[in-house]
């Protein structure tokens, strides 16, 4: 181990002696079991059994592990939806500092996985021959899952962001498909001046939609090197974002409804809202809760900061990752290989994920596939594309949860006519930065 | 009420020791889940927040350095006014709306009396989240019931989730769910006062207006007093309404909204458990202060 | 003057305890009055108006939702079909969380009365050291924000195991400041000192005294304790969100507030017809209870309100 890893990894004793100092000490034995094991040693687990607790909420997840268990017959899997988003981190983040109660697997979406790398609560791979895996899935998700040294996760599935907008809508009003941002904020325009009650699109701030803008348009704001954070939510892409995305706010051509309600739904439902730009994962999503308006809408690129550009960036995803608390690494890693590049990724696949893994995103099966919804479209197409011209480099906070969770009370004032975007990202970056150097990061400006 | 006082029997120093035996092996079961559900984790959370725990570095102890950055920290300021400007409006609203329900309730002028009574009551067997989301739901000004009343009666109604508002959404949440509950514990009062005074009163030719604020009101003093002190107590620690309507209004409604729900993000959207129980720890002594000072003005007139 | 059937108008005991009052003169049993019925009736319509919401919102299908008016209903009324699908989704899990919340309620509404009714029995019968104090120390823990006691909370019984089992929802739920304060004015008010001498006297134990003679006497005391946890646990949410992991374990509470956020999952199923409905279904236990115990809680709070 290196120096760093060394002090990281004292300091985590020292938090967790001090978690645990009530009563007598330790957690059912934090098992120092040797982290890697051969191709054999997985098999042989997996023939031998045993049981497995996997928090995950995806619900693509029940078909695989029921696959994974017919295949499997003397593994027996307890799959547990603990919470979505936040409440799943902050169960899982107890969990670990209480000693007791980790699951042996967790999903954890990629913005999160530093987070709980930094924190040695995830097993690295590495010694499992995770590395080889690097050509089996595309660049952005892989990236997530291996920052620093170690590889602390494999992917589940890739969020690459496109285009959704609802073609009835455009066709209606008279006005032409965007296809770079210019003409993203023109088509706001029109659609307003034809119909105050059809907007181009809804926003009240979400930070996963920010950083992935400032993603494709090249920027780096966060750039983390152990425990040395620098962060710039000034710099160019940044400012390239807020600049454009002011002008929709100004001129009121965004709906304030905030995603993932009732209302939004309702929204995208009865056509106050004409496109989504977000990730791959949304199609289900959109069939689910608009049911109204199927055969309506379309996929198409992301819009681009430059004519005939490609560059896309990701939107959400997740990975699933083995904790460092867990006694069965070798039987977690044979489900973890299943999930993610076996059987059971075809069978998470089948029930609508959008793959990470290379080979199924080129398979005819998956190109071919007609969306109903989508008015026959070839969606695969359109989002397989997008898959591959993810922009390369770019990186989470070791805290970006917490970042997440503050961004509303900082960046999010932008929405309400108090401040500038722009403005509101610096009062953002304050956070950030004051939070990590109180953390005990180096964060600097 | 007049007690005859009985000869009590066997030595007094004999029965004030078996007394006081039995009477802590009644009170005894109480305290034991007392000490170990509230006194224990108090005392942990005291310990806790004379600590400070980093992800990167460890925990070190810094004595009494939370609470000196509490002081000085705009967002925990920012909670405790609006929870004191909270309960400076809602709760005096509320008791009194209380208060006039039961009076009139108790006057026996109403038409219907009893299903007043259960129905003004009922929004207490609801829970806290549920009602959230109800009222949730309600205030979307789109497709919510607030939105529907605009575009059936083309009137235009404030967003009840925009700044201005949200927090008097909150307070009608609030005095939503309780107000029958208040209204019973004064109505049960009143029930009590005797008769005699009333005849008296009648007898000296008084005014219902009279009655009411002679006689009736005096009695019902001590009630008075709790609800005041219990429905502090329940502003200062109002999470579950802004939490559960968080995520309608993420802009509106800030990690810090209130000084439990700054507590809650703390813990757990920042792990930092030790500024927490700081925080916990401040708004608990706050509360108890706030709440002795009521009772001591409310009781002081009473032998 | 008083007429014959009006109850005595002066009194040397303790109180009956369901005194009814009937007003014989005119202060006292003036008309009824229209102005102020109907004036009333704006905090009732304020009360029952979300009410109506509800009903009226759980006979909607999803789509219905959204597109018809709030206060009104549907194109079609489906109601049965709701209660259904709330019932059979996700494998019955609601039956699951309706069961679990039985299970916290009974046994721990049901171990809250029965500790604030020995203690306040003890409070108000007795004499002894530090008797003072112990009210204090409860009405002052009271103060102290839940948050303040969730982490440590959590961090104890998670030494103890108890995490993500019941009892981590139960043991909390077993103090009800509340509950033992009215049970003490309760029993100051309800049981003469003398009774207690009379057995005492007869060679009772303190244990059958308090059994035989007490206990029933303090019935809607004890009646009124009882609603009032049951309501708090069967409503409760913070602490349950902290402790519980496992949402075969969940109260309907966390529940429903599951089953809202699955909207906002990618690939999640937005259920909030479910929702709708899942809240109706569990508003109603209480109310019937509310409704059927009329009788007891309402004379009990009138005593125990007396003292305060």
């Amino acid at each position: 181990m290196t120096v760093r890893t060394r002090r990281i990894a004292g300091a985590v004793a020292a938090t967790s002696a001090l978690a645990l100092s009530l009563a007598a000490c330790s957690s059912d034995g934090n098992a120092q079991e040797g982290e890697g094991g051969s191709a054999d040693d997985v098999a042989a687990a997996l023939e031998e059994g045993g049981e497995l607790l996997v928090w995950a909420w995806d619900p693509t997840f029940e078909a695989a592990v029921a696959a994974f268990e017919d295949d499997y017959p003397n593994v027996d899997v307890e799959l547990a939806n603990v919470g979505t988003g936040n409440d799943h981190y902050v169960a899982l983040q107890n969990a670990v500092q209480a000693g007791s109660g980790v699951p042996d697997l967790a999903q954890v979406e990629y913005f999160a996985v530093s987070q709980f790398s930094i924190t040695e609560s995830l097993a690295d791979l590495t010694g499992f021959g995770a590395d080889d895996l690097q050509e089996s899935f595309t660049p952005g998700p892989w990236e997530a899952v291996s920052q620093g040294e170690g590889i602390w996760g494999l992917p589940l599935d890739s969020g690459p962001m496109a285009l959704f907008y609802n073609a009835a809508l455009f066709e209606k009003h008279g006005v032409e498909v965007p296809a770079t941002w210019d003409e993203y904020v023109q088509a706001g325009r029109d659609l307003q001046a034809a119909d105050p009650n059809v907007y181009i699109g809804a926003d009240t701030g979400d930070s996963g939609f920010t950083t992935s803008m400032i993603w494709q348009a090249g920027g780096q704001p966060f750039e983390v090197d152990g425990t040395d954070v620098k962060v710039n939510l000034a710099d160019e892409g940044s400012t390239k974002f807020a600049g454009m995305w002011q002008t929709l706010i100004d001129e009121g051509l965004l709906a304030d409804i905030p995603g993932w309600t009732d209302e939004w739904f309702q929204g995208m439902n009865n056509g106050t809202i004409a496109t989504l730009v977000t990730g791959a994962w949304m199609p289900t999503n959109l069939e689910n809760g608009a049911p109204d308006t199927a055969g309506d809408w379309r996929v198409a690129p992301m819009p681009q900061w430059e004519d005939g550009g490609t560059a896309v960036a990701e939107s959400g995803g997740s990975s699933l990752a083995i904790t460092e608390a867990s006694e069965k690494k070798a039987l977690a890693y044979g489900f973890l290989e299943y999930m993610t590049t076996g059987e059971g990724a075809q069978a998470r696949i089948d029930d609508a994920a959008f793959p990470a893994t290379v080979e199924h995103l080129q398979s005819d099966d998956f190109l071919a596939y007609e969306s109903e919804f989508f008015g026959g479209q070839k969606i695969n197409e359109v989002l397989a594309d997008a898959a591959t011209n993810v922009v390369e480099g770019w990186q989470y906070l070791p805290y970006q949860v917490y970042a997440n969770s503050v961004f509303a009370d900082t960046a999010g004032q932008a929405y309400t006519g108090s401040t500038s975007l722009a403005d509101g990202l610096v009062a953002w970056q304050k956070a950030i930065v004051g939070y990590g150097n109180d953390q005990g990061f180096t964060v600097t400006e | 009420m007049a007690a005859v006082t009985v000869v009590r029997a066997p030595s007094s120093s004999t029965r004030r020791r078996r007394a006081s035996w039995t009477g802590w092996a009644f009170v005894g079961p109480f305290m034991a889940v007392f000490a170990l559900v509230f006194l224990a984790p108090i005392a942990y959370s005291l310990y806790t927040s004379l600590f400070r725990t980093q992800l990167v570095g460890g925990t070190t102890f810094v004595g009494f350095e939370n609470y000196a950055q509490a002081f000085s920290d705009p967002q925990f300021w920012s909670g405790f006014t609006r929870v004191l400007l909270f309960l400076l409006v809602q709760v005096p609203i509320m008791l009194v709306i209380a208060l006039v329900v039961a009076l009139a309730l108790d006057s026996g002028r109403l038409y219907g009396k009893n299903f007043f009574r259960i129905s003004i009551f009922m929004p207490y067997a609801v829970p806290g989240v549920v009602a959230a989301l109800m009222w949730g739901f309600m205030y979307g000004t789109r497709f919510g019931l607030v939105g529907n009343i605009e575009r059936a009666f083309g009137v235009d109604l404030p967003d009840p989730l925009a700044s201005s508002w949200v927090l008097a959404s909150i307070a009608n949440i609030v005095t939503w769910e309780f107000v029958g509950y208040n209204m019973l514990i004064f109505y049960a009062a009143l029930r009590v006062v005797p008769l005699s005074l009333y005849e008296a009163a009648q007898i000296d030719g008084a005014s219902q207006w009279r009655v009411i604020t002679a006689i009736k009101l005096p009695a019902i003093r001590g009630a008075l007093v709790i609800a005041t002190i219990f429905s502090i107590i329940g502003s200062f620690q109002l999470f579950n309404e802004p939490s559960i309507l968080r995520p309608l209004a993420p802009n509106y409604i800030s990690t810090y909204f209130t000084p439990n729900l700054y507590a809650y993000s703390l813990s757990f959207s920042g792990q930092q458990y030790n500024y927490a129980a700081t925080v916990a720890i401040i708004m608990g002594v706050l509360t108890m202060v706030v709440a002795y000072v009521v009772q001591l003005r409310g009781m002081r007139r009473e032998d | 003057m008083a007429d014959a059937t009006a109850p005595p108008t002066t009194r040397t005991t303790a109180p009956p305890l369901a005194t009814r009052h009937r007003k014989p003169t005119s202060v006292t049993t003036p008309r009824r009055n229209v102005t102020l019925t109907v004036l009333t009736g704006i905090v009732l319509v304020y009360s029952l108006v979300p009410l109506v919401w509800l009903v009226i919102n759980a006979t909607k299908t999803q789509a219905d939702l959204f597109s018809s008016f709030g206060l009104w209903f549907g194109g079609e009324l489906a109601l049965w079909d709701n209660v259904v699908a709330t019932f059979t989704y996700g494998d019955g899990e609601f039956l699951r969380w309706f069961g679990n919340t039985l299970l916290y309620v009974v046994v721990g509404a049901g171990g809250a009365t029965l500790l604030a009714l020995l203690g306040g029995y003890g409070l108000a019968k007795f004499q002894f050291a530090g008797k003072r104090a112990v009210f204090a120390i409860v009405i002052g823990a009271v103060a102290v924000p839940g948050t303040a006691l969730a982490v440590p909370t959590f961090l104890m019984f998670s030494q103890m195991g108890l995490t993500n089992t019941p009892w981590s929802v139960i043991i909390p739920s077993l103090i009800s400041p509340f509950g033992l304060y009215l049970m003490w004015t309760f029993a100051t008010d309800a049981l003469p000192d003398e009774l207690l001498e009379a057995a005492r006297i007869d060679g009772a134990s303190e244990f059958r005294t308090f059994w035989q003679v007490c206990l029933p006497l303090l019935a809607p005391g004890l009646v009124t304790v009882l609603l009032f946890t049951m309501v708090a646990t069967w409503n409760n949410y913070f602490l349950p969100l902290i402790m519980l992991r496992d949402p075969d374990w969940y109260p309907l509470t966390l529940g429903l507030n599951a089953w809202n956020a699955q909207a906002a999952t990618a690939g999640g199923e937005p259920i909030f017809h479910l929702v709708i409905t899942g809240s109706l279904l569990t508003i109603l236990p209480l109310v019937a209870a509310f409704l059927l115990l009329q009788r007891y809680w309402q004379s009990g709070l009138a005593t125990g309100s007396v003292k305060a």
